[in-house]
């Protein structure tokens, strides 16, 4: 019985998961510029790396596969957002201005060809 | 499921190929290729090849391209526009390409065990791992010990790539206030990836060290664990400067450690040949062939570790010191 419900939870998380990254990864192609693209692409590391770990973790049941998976999710929780942070600072002293207004900031110019 | 996930992954490592022959500008392609490195590590995983992918997600993701950006703060991130000569060149990619289609035809099928590779001398190496060696990855067994001279040419290869990149990259030592340049590398004002990096940078030199000593056990060995302690003191000179980076760990002790470990390797070769064996003969390192054999791989991949680590940082640095000199 609560194999059962632990499976049952753990595939909800999974699919939570899969459906965050799937968001992030949609949001990252088609919002209008660079700060909305990079607040929808984090979102795959933090709540995407949450729910599909904690739903592999209790695939895991307890042993030492599940310690593992907690220490590398520990890590990306660390360094996703800590990249995510990078990036945007970079954009924001590079002079690239947070404007809800903009529909777009493609940088026409620099376009290859 | 491997399957359609290994199809994905190849598809993607041709999508990424194409993308970084069509990109002209060249800070996107580094990107691309450190992209490249990571899918290719992914499908090494995929192929078992723990190891490999091990040394391919460290050195080709991760040290190469920050040498590639360090590069490119040198010559500018543009690529030239020429003009003329293209079709010769794509003409003689594209027969190449069919040439290697077509002698795919004759490849094995992946993983038919009546390949010839596996007919030769591959059974015979994990027949007598356990009794020679006893460790149970075959592959440091095959590596330094059946394989020894191969990889002994491998570190002085390594060792040879080092010499000649600071050959021609020598800086003279920066005679400039060291205040000023210290002021501007590194990314001291800014806090988070600071702390955070601080936070990994001990558990990325230990999980090196880890795979140098479980070497013998697990996947692991000289060469990815150089590699990953070479990423962590990377990771510390982005996060602080290049400066502090060379003061903890100075120019001499990277050279020494390039020295040292091809020194160490051959060493341990000649060793073998005074206790009566031959050239890395490991077995008369100790009364017990077994233990001698344990005693000798632990020795060369510390050389190894050594060579790789300090011939990473040192054309690291041989990059970054002509940065902040220009």
């Amino acid at each position: 019985m609560i194999d059962l419900v632990l499976d049952v939870l753990s595939w909800i998380l999974l699919v939570l998961g899969g459906f965050c990254v799937l968001v992030g990864g949609i949001g990252g192609l088609r919002l209008p510029n660079f700060y909305t693209r990079i607040h929808a692409a984090s979102l795959t590391d933090t709540m995407g790396t949450i729910l599909i770990f904690v739903g592999i973790i209790l695939q895991a049941g307890l042993s030492l596969a599940a310690l593992k998976l907690f220490a590398i999710m520990l890590f990306l929780l660390l360094t996703g957002p800590t990249a995510t942070y990078a990036l945007a600072n970079a954009a924001f002293q590079a002079g690239l201005k947070p404007d809800a207004g903009t529909a777009s900031d493609e940088p026409e110019e620099n376009d290859p060809e | 499921m491997i399957f359609i996930f290994a199809v994905f992954l190849l598809t993607l490592l041709v999508i990424t190929a194409i993308a970084i022959v069509r990109t002209k500008n060249l800070f996107v392609a580094v990107m691309l290729t450190s992209i490249f490195s990571l899918l290719m590590a992914a499908n090494f995983f995929i192929l078992d090849a723990a190891d490999v992918a091990l040394t391919e997600a460290a050195v080709g993701a991760g040290v190469t391209t920050v040498i590639f950006l360090c590069a490119l703060a040198l010559t500018g991130d543009r690529e030239k526009s020429r003009e003329g000569g293209r079709w010769v060149a794509r003409g003689t990619v594209g027969v190449l390409a069919l040439l290697i289609i077509y002698a795919t035809f004759d490849k094995p099928r992946l993983g038919d065990p009546m390949a010839p590779v596996h007919q030769h001398v591959a059974p015979w190496y994990l027949e007598k791992t356990p009794e020679y060696i006893d460790i149970p990855n075959v592959v440091t067994a095959i590596l330094s010990s059946f394989r020894g001279y191969d990889t002994l040419g491998e570190v002085f290869v390594v060792f040879a790539a080092c010499i000649g990149v600071l050959f021609i990259l020598s800086v003279p030592p920066p005679r400039k206030k060291p205040a000023m340049v210290e002021k501007n590398s590194g990314l001291r004002h800014h806090l988070i990836p600071q702390v955070v990096g601080r936070l990994l940078i001990p558990f990325i030199v230990l999980f090196g060290l880890y795979t140098q000593f479980h070497g013998e056990y697990g996947p692991g060995g000289g060469f990815q664990a150089g590699a990953i302690i070479a990423t962590g003191v990377i990771l510390y000179a982005l996060l602080e400067g290049e400066s502090k980076a060379l003061r903890a760990v100075p120019r001499s002790v990277l050279l020494g450690m390039v020295v040292g470990g091809a020194l160490l390797y051959g060493g341990v070769g000649l060793a073998c040949m005074l206790m009566g064996g031959t050239f890395l003969e490991y077995s008369v390192l100790s009364s017990d062939p077994v233990w001698g054999q344990h005693l000798g791989i632990l020795l060369i991949e510390a050389g190894v570790g050594m060579a790789v680590c300090g011939a990473l940082l040192s054309i690291f640095h041989a990059f970054a010191a002509r940065e902040s000199l220009s």
